[in-house]
């Protein structure tokens, strides 16, 4: 595969790349940016209240607001490419995690006037609660033979309800300073540490990708179960993992979502996330069918998605009107990316191609 | 081997269905001889019915598109688009209740054929065009209009109005009244499309199709069947279907809100998986669904009249049997297939 890539040229393998749909709509956006208003692009120095420097801007607001989406559609791409289905169950599991994350740090108190544990243990609480709700979701898509969508749609029902059981139904605030900066800045580092926290995450993957054999196993189960089983992998296994690896990816969306307002709101937190983090999947170009994947263009869509979502708050669309917008663009992209759209469109540029070959 | 594997399909989806048949008369019963109250008056079944109408009638087109391999998640933003449009349409424009009606079928209509043209023609995977068309739908209700609106005109009034006496079954309340047992237009409605769906799927040629696409692709070319009209039909009936079935929602609310119907979609989704259809496609059946819709909405009450009020009951409760009617869906099909 790799030979044919090298023969031929970058550009046309970049045209036959997945990466091809994200670095396009990113392009797009860019563009379409720079000419409605080059200020857009303006990013400042500037100091928050607490006299720290902080970088601003909308791009910088893309990166900081899109953290939770990209550090999610990592898990995503994995559950896709492992099962062939997605997880709907991270915004309920996110409300889970944060919920436990809550309930630790605060004593069970709704307001404390210090932290009971620290924030360390609660993390890991939570990454241990959302980690079990992955590790359910697995059993019962690896073991019991249910499709993904189905079996996660019990903790998409039941998860707020839990989350709102953990504390009791109160909304817990947390005391102190510190707590903010998992979701705002780190006093002395200008950038948001929501993204430096994704970064860190996508080194870890990255690294994780490099030196196991996590990424061409997960693919060759989601291609052929069965051709996976006869070469010695335990295709049950590698699914159950993936959904774990979700687990974590949603326990640091969750200590990122609740850090942001110190407190949690279980019907609203993280709502419809799942949906974005799908989006982002498919936008990277990785067939929902399973197999094949690449992480890299879910991340860079997940950005995508967020860069959409500011430019057209930019724009004074109401949040509530947001979707509409959205639902066309992602309309416009899947049907480009669309393979009998391809052909038909090679099939035209073909067509044009060879009257000018006739006449070199 | 298609032949024998549809045929086992069909005697799984027999079984289920008598599991969720079963289960409800249980959950039922259990209901009336434990619980008293409420549950040993009919109109309880009756209240279930007509709150629920517009779900039976949007689950009858979710099975439908799960039958044949698909998925629809639009069908809440469709819902809550109509009763926006159409609370508009009589509010604000002075219409009347046909014109509205005629609007909800318009929507209905077009993103069946947006999203049946989308999915089986430019073979897109129906989840991501679905999901692409529920946010449009919810924009748009809010592009529309933001704020939450009781239709007050006098036409519709007298349509909500319309209830049928069921003879026989009313009650004599304490001061020795006899109140009698009603049921809406809504619930008359979703059960005629109930049965109209059920036949055609079961006895006609057009209906049998759909299992065929969503048994086996391969197969059901081979048989000469249209795969992609086939598909491009069962987007359109389902949407179509939201759109009637918003319009009977609506017309049980008697008002409209940007909240409308939000998640109905899954609420539909487990109706007709509890219900015996399958994801995989080619299974299922609407009575099922039915049955389905009926029994999730039971539990609800049953789960509210013990007196577990705080709000995370429910919501546990429904996961929990969702799990168990998987679990039970899993094991019968684990079964036949080691047979």
């Amino acid at each position: 595969m790799e030979k044919t890539a090298k023969k031929m040229n970058p550009v046309s393998a970049f045209f036959h790349s997945q990466m091809v749909i994200p670095v396009v709509a990113l392009l797009l956006l860019l563009v379409f940016n720079l000419i409605m208003d080059p200020t857009f692009f303006k990013i400042t120095l500037g100091t928050n209240s607490a006299g720290d420097p902080v970088l601003s801007g909308n791009l910088i607001s893309v990166l900081n607001n899109g953290s939770e989406l990209a550090i999610l559609a990592i898990g995503m791409t994995l559950v896709t490419a492992a099962t062939g289905g997605q997880d709907i169950s991270v915004g309920a599991t996110i409300a889970i995690s944060g919920s436990v994350l809550l309930r630790v740090i605060c004593g069970g108190e709704a307001k404390p006037a210090e932290l009971a544990a620290p924030v360390f243990v609660g993390f890991l609480a939570a990454c241990a609660a959302a980690m079990l709700c992955g590790a359910f979701n697995g059993i019962l898509v690896a073991g019991f033979k249910i499709q993904p969508m189905i079996a996660t749609l019990i903790l998409y029902t039941a998860g707020r309800s839990i989350a709102a059981w953990v504390n009791n139904n109160t909304l817990p605030i947390v005391p102190g300073e510190k707590f903010t900066y998992f979701g705002g800045f780190i006093p002395g580092i200008a950038m948001p540490t929501p993204f430096l926290i994704a970064v860190l995450c996508f080194i870890v993957i990255a690294l994780v990708l490099k030196f196991t054999n996590l990424g061409i196993y997960t693919q060759a189960v989601g291609i052929n179960e069965s051709a996976a089983r006869l070469n010695g992998l335990k295709p049950a296994a590698i699914k159950i993992l993936s959904f774990v690896i979700l687990g974590v990816c949603v326990s640091v969306a969750a200590l990122i979502k609740v850090s942001r307002i110190s407190s949690i709101n279980y019907s609203v937190i993280a709502q419809n996330i799942e949906m974005d983090a799908i989006l982002a999947v498919a936008l990277g170009g990785n067939s929902l069918g399973g197999g094949k994947f690449n992480i890299w263009a879910s991340v860079l869509a997940a950005y995508v998605i967020q860069l959409l979502t500011t430019t057209l708050y930019k724009f004074k669309v109401s949040s509530d009107a947001l979707p509409a917008y959205k639902a066309v663009v992602v309309i416009i992209l899947v049907v480009m990316s669309a393979p009998v759209v391809r052909e038909k469109m090679s099939e035209l540029g073909k067509r044009f191609k060879t009257p000018t070959k006739e006449v070199g | 081997m298609p032949e024998m594997k549809k045929k086992k399909g069909l005697s799984d989806a027999n079984l289920l269905l008598v599991i969720t048949i079963v289960a409800f008369f249980v959950m039922y019963i259990g209901a009336i001889l434990f619980l008293k109250g409420g549950f040993l008056k009919a109109q309880m079944f009756f209240n279930i019915l007509d709150a629920n109408a517009g779900l039976i009638i949007t689950s009858c087109g979710m099975s439908l598109v799960m039958i044949t391999q698909g998925i629809d998640i639009s069908i809440g933003g469709v819902v809550g688009l109509v009763c926006m449009s159409c609370a508009v349409h009589l509010e604000l424009q002075g219409g009347n209740p046909f014109t509205a009606f005629l609007i909800a079928v318009g929507i209905g209509l077009a993103f069946g054929v947006v999203q049946g043209f989308l999915v089986a023609y430019l073979d897109i995977q129906p989840f991501i065009v679905s999901l692409a068309g529920m946010f449009f739908a919810r924009g748009l209700t809010t592009i529309i209009h933001t704020n939450p609106i009781s239709v007050s005109n006098e036409a519709f009034k007298a349509l909500r109005k319309i209830k049928f006496i069921l003879p026989g079954l009313g009650y004599v309340n304490k001061k020795g009244i006899y109140i009698d047992t009603t049921v809406e237009l809504g619930s008359v409605i979703a059960i005629v499309i109930v049965i109209l769906m059920f036949c055609m799927l079961r006895w006609t040629k057009f209906g049998r199709n759909f299992y065929a696409v969503g048994g086996n692709k391969q197969s059901a070319l081979m048989l000469g069947i249209n795969v992609k009209k086939t598909k491009f039909l069962a987007h359109l009936i389902c949407s179509l279907l939201a759109g009637i079935g918003g319009y009977i929602y609506f017309m049980h609310l008697g008002s409209a809100a940007t909240s409308n119907a939000s998640g109905m979609e899954m609420n539909a989704i487990a109706s007709s998986i509890i219900g015996g259809t399958l994801l995989t496609g080619g299974v299922g059946n609407i009575i099922g669904t039915f049955f389905g819709v009926l029994s999730l909405n039971t539990i609800q009450n049953i789960v509210s009249s013990i007196g577990l009020d705080e709000a995370w009951w429910t919501g546990i409760t429904i996961a929990a049997m969702l799990c168990l009617f998987l679990l039970i869906q899993s094991v019968v099909l684990s079964r036949t297939k080691k047979k």
